[in-house]
């Protein structure tokens, strides 16, 4: 067990620095982040001395380990746009995100394998069916446009919530969050409603076909011989066996919530890191993107580590070995 | 006597009498689903009007000289001040029919989402049949790097690539190729490796048939069922990623607008009311999404022979 | 009470499949004493298993029991509700089934399995139902019964798993057992073993046994009375006795031929010619026709079950004795 996680541990800071050399060659090789600094009107010698001081002239690679001994030491460079650490930024916008995304992934969890449940036992009925086809809206909707008749809805028509922008935060272990306030929860409901509709749909479909496929199981059938009620069969047997495999993607799909955030944050104006990353691709602000898209990285391979090993934990069959007591 | 204990009675299958081409066989099967069958008719008036859109089009919205700045944020319903005409869906800030330009949004939004898709079929096609027929070396290094992008969801890639690249519709589709390959790669590979064990394969070898030849008519055939379902619900996908990425601002330039964009320039309108410039292309874009799933759900369960009952 | 334990009249349990009606049981009848233990045999899609889910009213769609009669101690099964069906399973007729490690649940633990068993039937508490499990896991002779309460179903070997399973039938000490192919899939040597306690409980307990098997070799040796299935129906039934020495129907005498005999070496095997026929495309007619090497023409007609003597039937027109 422990093997196996040093293992996984060494495997995702291989990835992890690979990444971070992708990144790194991708972003240094837009554009010329000067011309966004300097005076339009300047002169070659201005620029000269701007892109020295920057450290821009040097090789590729020299750019590369120097970026790399920095980042150890958690200095990203700074924000050309802002003049502050770039990974200082970065974590000052992360927490409205991962509020953004957990909340999302709540309402996706909460609402999703419960219809999937209903949709995987009763199949062919009405109740069934509905749940599948709402399923398909669900994730064909584009989630741009949801947001957009969201804001129309609530915002414009009814007034209900407010369009954009984060509410009131209260500090929570040191952190900033909007979710205990009831102002922040009126501007969290749009934005999280918005991001877990997708997941929510993959959700519905998931649970489905698991529960489908654990129905036909033999050990239902044992259960239903022992004369247990038809709650418990479903409720502890289907349930427990299901939420192996629904746990371990609902922690992978984590990660890509958190991606997807970006176009959310961009519609209700959610002062997340993804409204970040989209504003500094357009100003070229290349440590901030690099800055990004390693936290992005590390958050990824860190979940998918935890996931991969909370699998391992959760399948009694690979925790305790297929030792035959006998 | 067989140990084979049964659990529910097994109905053999339909006698041979009726001898049906597979293709009908599979159109019957594909048709019993109505909600299918809703979903291909759709998309075959969609792509219809997308091919047609330069004929069908009440105007040619990228045409300066048609356009009227004084009809400009018109409501659906309303008419040209000057030449009368119905605005069926209204009008945006520049006073273009919103009609034409969601018909000529929908032709460049599926051109992009299916060319993409092609070209990632391609790629991924070959690089699945090689790892699954070379194995060793070869397979796991695509794999790995097929495994490694895969983990991470489309849109970061796209928009890192974006943010490199800059814009313009090739690099759009160089970008929605990147994400997909890996798809088609695993779907492939997976294919083809159950069906290189089967002995047929290890005949065809010892006899020596070459490999172009084992691979083309043998393999192949079985890797393509799976690969259609995957294909069309990656059109899909491909749709909605550059619809994402127009309206982020990072995706076809104003020059081709596609879907995306126009539902983008829109958005500062939602909140003064005038919605119909970005709801209505919404909903051509979700009515397509769906359209496209519907059928690929049936085709799925279709083509899917673990699925049959 | 004089009536037999269970009697089952005129079964017929129909599958309604898009392909057609798949008659998985037509037409079956016979009776199980307390004490006494029943062996159904038949090839695989003789309809054996499928009685015996009848029986518990486990049949699921597209199936459902369209006639006949499953009398326990007098009441009819078929006219009770959902509700009162669930509560005599597991509690006055349990089931064994064949592969252990698919009916015992992968994901929980054996006491958890042993415990909600009890549970379901009567309040007692956690530890009461505790202690009863481990008396059971005892008599079916599993060493440090605490042990394997804590387990889960793949720390165990596959006779253990069996026993558990078995265990686990003998809880609430039902009335009525129907064993599915228990020991199918089990080492010989575990398999007798487990056939001696099996028999061991059943007369100690006093709880009628429905053995189902397709291995006749087994049957002989355990139970008392047999029933023979073919392609849905019961072809002939009596003592194991009377069907071992004096079998009257073809396909008995096939069955009985096919076995290896250890008297004869050196002679080429018999077996039964042809295959077991679609459940899909079953007429009136004897359904055994087409392989019997004692067919005429009266055949074509659908045979009834004769009544041949206390507990002797017999589905045949043209009988071997």
């Amino acid at each position: 067990m422990l093997a196996f996680a040093i293992r996984r541990l060494g495997q995702s800071l291989f990835v992890l620095v690979v990444m971070s050399f992708l990144v790194f060659l991708g972003v240094y090789a837009i554009g010329n982040p000067i011309e966004l600094l300097v005076n339009p009107q300047a002169d070659a010698v201005e620029r000269a001395r701007a892109t020295a001081a920057l450290g821009l002239d040097r090789p590729m690679l020299e750019q590369y380990g120097v970026f790399l001994s920095k980042a150890a030491h958690g200095d990203l460079g700074r924000s050309f746009v802002f003049n502050v650490p770039a990974i200082q930024l970065i974590l000052q916008k992360l927490p409205a995100t991962l509020e953004l995304a957990f909340a999302a992934m709540v309402i996706a969890i909460a609402i999703g394998i419960p219809l999937g449940l209903a949709a995987g036992l009763r199949p062919n009925s009405y109740i069934g069916r509905t749940i599948m086809a709402g399923s398909i809206l669900g994730f064909s909707l584009p989630s741009f446009w949801v947001g957009l008749v969201l804001i129309m809805v609530f915002s414009v028509q009814l007034g209900w919530l407010p369009p954009n922008g984060r509410g009131e935060t209260v500090l929570l272990l040191g952190v900033p969050v909007s979710f205990l306030t009831w102002d922040g929860l009126r501007h969290l409901a749009m934005p999280a409603l918005n991001l877990a509709l997708f997941k929510l749909s993959l959700l519905v479909r998931l649970t489905r076909a698991s529960t489908r496929e654990a129905v036909l199981q033999d050990y239902v059938k044992f259960a239903r011989a022992k004369g247990l009620s038809p709650r418990r069969v479903i409720g502890v047997h289907v349930l427990k066996n299901i939420m192996i495999p629904i746990v371990t993607v609902i922690g992978l799909e984590l990660g890509s919530v958190i991606a997807f955030a970006i176009i959310t944050e961009s519609i209700f104006a959610w002062p997340g890191s993804g409204k970040l990353l989209i504003d500094s691709i357009n100003q070229l602000d290349r440590p901030v993107i690099v800055a990004y898209l390693l936290v992005i990285v590390t958050i990824f391979i860190a979940i998918n580590f935890v996931v991969d090993v909370l699998y391992s934990v959760l399948d009694p069959r690979v925790r305790l070995g297929a030792a035959a007591a006998h | 006597m067989s140990v084979v204990a049964e659990k529910t009675p097994q109905a053999p299958p339909a006698p041979l009498a009726r001898e049906q081409s597979p293709w009908r066989r599979f159109a019957a099967e594909f048709a019993e689903s109505r909600l299918a069958l809703f979903g291909l008719a759709m998309l075959v008036v969609i792509v219809a009007i997308a091919v047609l859109a330069p004929w069908i089009s009440p105007q040619n919205p990228y045409d300066l000289a048609q356009l009227d700045v004084m009809d400009s944020k018109l409501p659906p319903g309303e008419h040209s001040a000057t030449t009368g005409k119905p605005y069926w869906l209204g009008t945006d800030d520049q006073g273009r029919d919103m009609l034409s330009g969601i018909f000529y949004g929908l032709r460049i939004s599926l051109v992009v989402g299916v060319t993409s898709t092609v070209i990632a079929l391609a790629i991924g096609l070959a690089l699945g049949l090689a790892a699954a027929y070379f194995g060793g070396r070869v397979d796991a290094i695509i794999m790995r790097i097929a495994d490694i992008q895969l983990s991470f969801p489309a849109i970061l890639i796209a928009l890192v690539l974006l943010a490199v690249l800059g814009q313009g519709v090739d690099k759009i589709i160089v970008s929605l190729v990147t994400v997909q390959w890996a798809y088609y790669a695993r779907t492939v590979r997976s294919a083809a490796l159950v069906e290189r064990q089967k002995e047929y394969i290890e005949a065809a070898r010892v006899l020596a048939l070459s490999r172009p030849r084992i691979v083309l008519r043998h393999l192949l055939p079985n890797c393509l069922p799976p690969l259609i379902v995957v294909a069309t619900v990656q059109v899909a996908h491909a749709i909605q990623l550059e619809a994402a990425l127009s309206f982020l601002g990072l995706g076809l330039p104003i020059t081709e607008p596609s879907i995306g964009l126009l539902i983008s320039n829109g958005f500062q309108y939602l909140l003064s009311g005038k919605y119909w410039i970005s709801f209505y292309p919404g909903v051509a874009l979700l009515l397509t999404i769906v359209a496209i799933n519907l059928v690929a759900d049936q085709l799925r369960d279709v083509l899917n022979p673990r699925l049959k009952k | 009470m004089t009536g037999a334990l269970l009697e089952v009249e005129g079964l017929r349990t129909h599958f309604f499949t898009k392909a057609g009606v798949v008659k998985a049981v037509d037409d079956v009848s016979f009776r199980v004493e307390r004490g006494r233990i029943l062996g159904l045999v038949g090839e695989s899609g003789s309809g054996k298993s499928m009685t015996g889910y009848s029986i518990l009213g486990l049949v699921d769609e597209p199936g459902r029991i369209v006639a006949g009669r499953i009398a326990l101690n007098g009441t009819d099964l078929t006219r009770l509700d959902a509700a009162a069906w669930r509560k005599l399973r597991g509690n006055r007729i349990a089931m064994i089934f064949q592969d252990p490690m698919m009916t015992l649940n992968p994901v929980l633990r054996i006491d958890t399995q042993m415990v909600e068993a009890v549970r379901a039937h009567q309040a007692v508490s956690r530890e009461a139902a505790l202690a009863r499990s481990r008396e059971a896991l005892t008599r079916v002779g599993i060493p440090s019964p605490d042990e394997r309460l804590r387990a889960y179903p793949h720390q165990f070997s596959g006779g253990m798993r069996q026993r558990v399973a078995i265990a686990i039938a003998l809880l609430n000490q039902p009335e009525l057992i129907i064993a599915d192919e228990p020991t199918t899939a089990l080492d010989v040597t575990i398999q007798g073993q487990i056939l001696f306690e099996v028999q061991k409980l059943c007369r100690e307990t006093g709880a009628g046994l429905i053995w189902i098997s397709h291995d006749l070799a087994v049957i002989s040796g355990l139970a008392d009375e047999v029933c023979v299935m073919y392609a849905g129906r019961i072809v002939e039934s009596g003592t194991v006795s009377e069907i071992l020495e004096r079998p009257m129907h073809p396909y008995t005498r096939g069955l009985l031929d096919s076995v290896p005999s250890r008297n004869t070496p050196g002679r080429p095997l018999s077996q039964i010619p042809g295959m077991t026929p679609s459940l899909l495309k079953l007429g009136e007619a004897c359904a055994f026709r087409e392989r019997c090497p004692r067919a005429v023409d009266a055949c074509a007609a659908a045979p009834v079950v004769r009544d041949l003597a206390a507990g002797r039937t017999l589905r045949c027109v043209n009988p071997v004795a």
